[in-house]
C-alpha cells in the first residue's frame, strides 16, 4: 500500500498528489511513468512521473479527473492508500546538450514536460516553454516552469491569459520571431501533439512527444499500447513513451485511445450515481 | 515396498470427471471441471495396480511418489497423502489441474495400454483441494541458514524454487512486477479452468513458508540484478516467464477490436473485466469473434470470448486438426461449447471500418508442406485461395516470446538469439550466483515444466549457498 502524503488542487479537476513510495523515488528520471492501481477494483493507469524527492522517498503525479480511475484517485485524501504503484516504467528523456530546447505542454501535458525542462535547463540547454491551456484557471505550474526554464509563454485558447490561439500557433510565432530551436518536445493532448509536429516538420526540427496510449500492464505483456512509428509497430510502454514525432501514425492512435469510449462513460456514471446517492 | 495385491477387477475406463454442462458453462466463469467426490476419488484410485516398477513418476516433471500418495490415499490417510505430493510439489491444486498429465505420468500408466490410465491428476486435485477446506499445514523450516535468494518473478518457476529454498533455511524474497502473485496462473490461465482463488492459496501457502513477496516491483526498471546482488542478496533465481505477446505483422493489426491474447485475457483474468462495472477494467467482444492460433492460450480465448456474449467464436489455425498444440481436454471443451474451428488458414490483413474498428478478415488457404525444425509439417500458402470473414473482435493467440527486460539491464548475462537466457542444465547463467529457469530459459511451455525447472535451480542454488 502507498500513502497519499500532501495533495493540492491546482485547477478545476486537476490534482496533484505527493505519494511515499521510495524505491520508484529512488529510480525515477524525467520521461517516465508509473502504473498505479487505486483500489483492488480497479484499473492499472500510467502517470507520468511530475517530480521526486529521493530524501522523503515520495514522488508526485499530476493528474486530470476525466475517468473513474482519475475520479477515484481524486477523491483520495492524505493518508488514504493507493493499492499499486509499480515503476519507473518507460524509457527516460534523451536529456543532453541540444543547445535551444522547446518544451511545450498542452493542459495536463505540462505536469509531464515540468521534469524533462528541468533536465534539459541542468543538462546546459536554452530552455523556452511554452505552456498551452483551454482557458486561464486551467493553467497549471506556470510558476514552477519560471523557475527552470530560461523563458515562460504562455497561450489559452479563449485568450483570457496569454497570447489567444493553440500551442502550434504560439510556437509558429516564435519561430517567426526568430528563435531557432535544436529540438521541440511536446507533451498534451494527442491532437496537440499532432499539430506540433506537423508544424516543424517543414523546418526539419527534431521534434519528441510523449505519447499516452491505452496501457494494461505497461511493462510490455499486453500491447495495447502499440502505436505505428516509422511503419513500424511498438509498444509505447517498454519502446516509448518518447518518440520522434515526424513518425509517429497519430490518427491511429487517436483511434485506438476512443476503443473504450462506451464503458468508459458507463463505468464513471455509475460512480457518480454511486456518488450522489451516498449524498441523498 | 509392501506388496499389495491388484483387486480381482480393475476398471478398464476411469471414473469420468464431473463437468458443468456446455449449455450452462459457456454462460459463466465457473469451473468446467469440477472435482471428484470422495466416493469417485477412491473408486478411481481403487484402479492404482501400485506397480512395484511404477512408470508414472518418470513422466513427472518433479518427480512426485504417485503410487506413495494415491497408496497413503486409499488408506484414508489424506493428510499424510497430501505431504507425500507436497515433498515434490508445492502448488498441487493448480498442477492438478492445468498439468497435461495424458502426455505425462499418465502416458506411463500401464492400464493405459489396455484402457484408460489412473487418472492422477485429479486425485491430486481432490487432495489438494482437501487440504485447503481442512486447513493448510506449513512444514517446519529447516535452520537459518543465514544466506538470502532473491527470486525474480512469482510465477510457478519462481513460486517453486521460492518454496524449496525457504524449506532449506534460506531467507527469500520474491520480487513480482504486477500487483498479484501467480504469473500466467493469475493473468494468462481463466477463472473457468484454474480458479482464482486456488492460485491466492497456493500462493499463500508460498508465504506462510516465510517466502516475502514484494508485488510492484519490476526488476530491470525498480530494481536491477547487479543491484539486487549488491545489496545482500547471495544468489537470484530469474523466473520472469514468456511474457510478450507476438503479432502476425500483416495489414490492419492495429484497429480497433484487435487485441493480443495476452491483453484481452490480462483484462479478463487479472483485471476482472468479466465482472464490469463491478470491476473498473472494461474488455469489449463483439458478436463475431476470430481466435489465431491453436494452442492453450488460443483455446482459452475463445471460450473466454464466449462466455462475455460472443454470438460465434472461430479458432482460425494455419494447420490441421493433428497438428492442435492444445490439450486435447481444452480442445473438446471448447468443441462441446460450440466454438468452430477453421483450419488451414491464416490471416493476410485485417479490414477496418470508417471509425477505425476491424469489419473483416482476408485469409489465405494453407496446405501442409515437408516438417519444419519442430518437426511439424509446414503451412504453404496455396496460391488464390483468398477468402473474407467477418468479424468485429480479434484475438491474436499466436506464441509469446521472453521479456527482454533483465537481458538488457544485466551485464554479462548470456542469451540466445531468441532472448532466452542462457543456462546449464541446472539452471545456472553466466553470471556467478545467478540462475534461471521456466519460459525465461526454455521459450513458452508448461506450468509443471517451469516448475521443474524451478525445483532443479533451488537445489543448485542450495548448493552453491551451502559451498560459499
Amino acid at each position: 500500500m502507498f500513502e497519499i502524503i500532501e495533495k493540492k488542487e491546482l485547477a478545476p479537476k486537476i490534482k496533484s498528489i505527493d505519494i511515499y513510495a521510495p524505491a520508484v523515488s529512488e529510480k525515477a528520471q524525467a520521461g517516465q511513468f508509473v502504473i498505479l492501481r487505486t483500489d483492488k477494483k480497479g484499473e492499472r493507469i500510467p502517470l507520468t512521473l511530475v517530480d521526486w524527492n529521493r530524501q522523503k522517498g515520495t514522488i508526485r503525479l499530476i493528474f486530470l479527473e476525466v475517468g473513474v480511475s482519475t475520479e477515484k484517485l481524486g477523491s483520495l485524501k492524505v493518508s488514504d492508500t493507493i493499492s499499486d504503484v509499480c515503476g519507473p516504467l518507460g524509457n527516460p528523456s534523451e536529456i543532453k546538450k541540444y543547445g535551444t530546447v522547446c518544451i511545450i505542454g498542452g493542459g495536463v501535458g505540462t505536469a509531464s514536460a515540468f521534469p524533462i525542462a528541468r533536465g534539459f535547463k541542468q543538462a546546459g540547454n536554452k530552455v523556452v516553454v511554452l505552456i498551452a491551456a483551454k482557458t486561464a484557471n486551467l493553467l497549471i505550474l506556470e510558476d514552477e516552469m519560471k523557475k527552470v526554464a530560461d523563458e515562460v509563454h504562455v497561450c489559452t485558447d479563449d485568450g483570457t491569459k496569454g497570447v489567444k490561439g493553440f500551442a502550434v500557433n504560439a510556437l509558429k510565432d516564435l519561430i517567426d520571431k526568430g528563435y531557432k530551436f535544436d529540438v521541440v518536445y511536446a507533451i498534451g493532448p494527442t491532437i496537440m501533439m499532432r499539430s506540433i509536429a506537423d508544424a516543424t516538420k517543414p523546418y526539419n526540427i527534431r521534434t519528441i512527444v510523449s505519447l499516452n496510449p491505452i496501457m494494461v500492464d505497461g511493462m510490455g505483456m499486453c500491447g495495447a499500447c502499440r502505436v505505428t512509428v516509422g511503419g513500424k509497430t511498438r509498444f509505447a510502454c517498454v519502446d516509448g513513451p518518447e518518440f520522434d514525432a515526424h513518425q509517429v501514425d497519430f490518427g491511429e492512435l487517436m483511434k485506438r485511445q476512443m476503443a473504450f469510449l462506451t464503458e468508459e462513460k458507463l463505468s464513471l456514471q455509475r460512480l457518480q450515481e454511486k456518488r450522489c446517492s451516498c449524498i441523498e | 515396498m509392501s506388496e499389495t495385491k491388484p483387486k480381482p477387477k480393475i476398471q478398464k475406463t476411469a471414473v469420468p470427471i464431473p463437468k458443468q454442462k456446455p449449455e450452462i458453462r459457456k454462460h459463466n466463469f465457473g469451473e468446467v471441471a469440477l472435482g471428484y467426490t470422495a466416493e469417485q476419488a477412491h473408486a478411481e484410485a481403487d484402479r492404482c495396480l501400485q506397480c512395484p516398477k511404477p512408470q508414472c513418476i518418470q513422466g513427472c516433471p518433479v518427480e512426485i511418489d504417485i503410487p506413495g500418495f494415491v497408496k497413503l490415499f486409499k488408506a484414508k490417510d489424506y493428510g499424510g497423502a497430501i505431504r507425500k505430493i507436497k515433498e515434490k510439489n508445492c502448488l498441487p491444486a493448480i498442477c492438478g489441474r492445468v498439468c497435461p498429465q495424458e502426455e505425462q505420468c499418465q502416458k506411463f500408466c500401464i492400464l493405459g495400454k489396455a484402457g484408460d490410465p489412473v487418472n492422477i491428476g485429479r486425485l491430486e486435485r481432490f487432495l489438494a483441494d482437501w487440504e485447503t477446506l481442512a486447513g493448510i499445514d506449513a512444514p517446519r523450516k529447516a535452520r537459518h541458514t543465514g544466506k538470502r535468494v532473491a527470486v525474480i518473478g512469482a510465477g510457478p518457476a519462481g513460486l517453486t524454487a521460492a518454496a524449496d529454498l525457504v524449506k532449506l533455511g534460506h531467507e527469500v524474497v520474491i520480487f513480482e512486477a504486477l500487483h498479484l502473485p501467480g504469473g500466467v496462473l493469475i493473468y494468462g490461465i481463466p477463472e473457468f479452468r484454474l480458479p482464482k482463488s486456488i492460485v491466492e492459496a497456493e500462493a499463500d501457502f508460498v508465504k506462510k513458508l516465510g517466502v516475502e513477496i514484494r508485488a510492484d516491483c519490476l526488476i530491470g526498471r525498480t530494481h536491477t540484478i547487479p543491484e539486487l546482488l549488491k545489496s545482500g542478496f547471495d544468489a537470484i533465481f530469474i523466473g520472469t516467464g514468456a511474457g510478450l505477446p507476438q503479432f502476425l505483422g500483416v495489414p490492419g493489426e492495429n484497429l480497433g477490436g484487435i487485441y493480443s491474447a495476452n491483453e484481452f485475457l490480462i483484462r479478463v483474468n487479472l483485471m476482472k473485466s468479466y465482472s464490469f462495472p463491478e470491476y473498473d477494467t472494461p474488455i469489449r467482444v463483439g458478436k463475431h469473434v476470430v481466435v489465431i492460433g491453436g494452442g492453450n492460450v488460443a483455446m482459452d480465448s475463445a471460450r473466454s470470448a464466449l462466455r462475455l456474449g460472443a454470438e460465434e467464436v472461430c479458432i482460425v489455425y494455419r494447420r490441421s486438426r493433428e497438428e492442435l498444440p492444445a490439450r486435447k481436454e481444452e480442445i473438446e471443451n471448447a468443441e462441446e461449447e460450440g466454438i468452430s474451428c477453421k483450419f488451414l488458414a491464416a490471416p493476410i490483413r485485417f479490414i477496418g471500418d470508417e471509425r477505425g474498428w476491424v469489419k473483416a478478415m482476408e485469409c489465405i488457404c494453407m496446405e501442409l508442406g515437408s516438417p519444419d525444425e519442430s518437426g511439424r509439417r509446414k503451412p504453404v500458402p496455396v496460391k488464390g485461395s483468398e477468402f473474407v470473414m467477418d468479424t468485429d473482435t480479434v484475438i491474436v493467440a499466436i506464441g509469446r516470446t521472453p521479456n527482454p527486460i533483465i537481458q538488457s539491464t544485466t551485464k554479462g548475462l548470456t542469451v540466445t538469439k531468441w532472448g532466452t537466457i542462457i543456462t546449464d542444465e541446472n539452471g545456472k547463467t553466466s553470471i556467478e550466483g545467478v540462475y534461471a529457469g521456466g519460459d525465461i530459459v526454455t521459450g513458452e511451455a508448461t506450468v509443471i515444466s517451469a516448475m521443474g525447472a524451478g525445483k532443479k535451480a533451488a537445489q543448485a542454488i542450495h548448493e552453491y549457498l551451502m559451498k560459499k
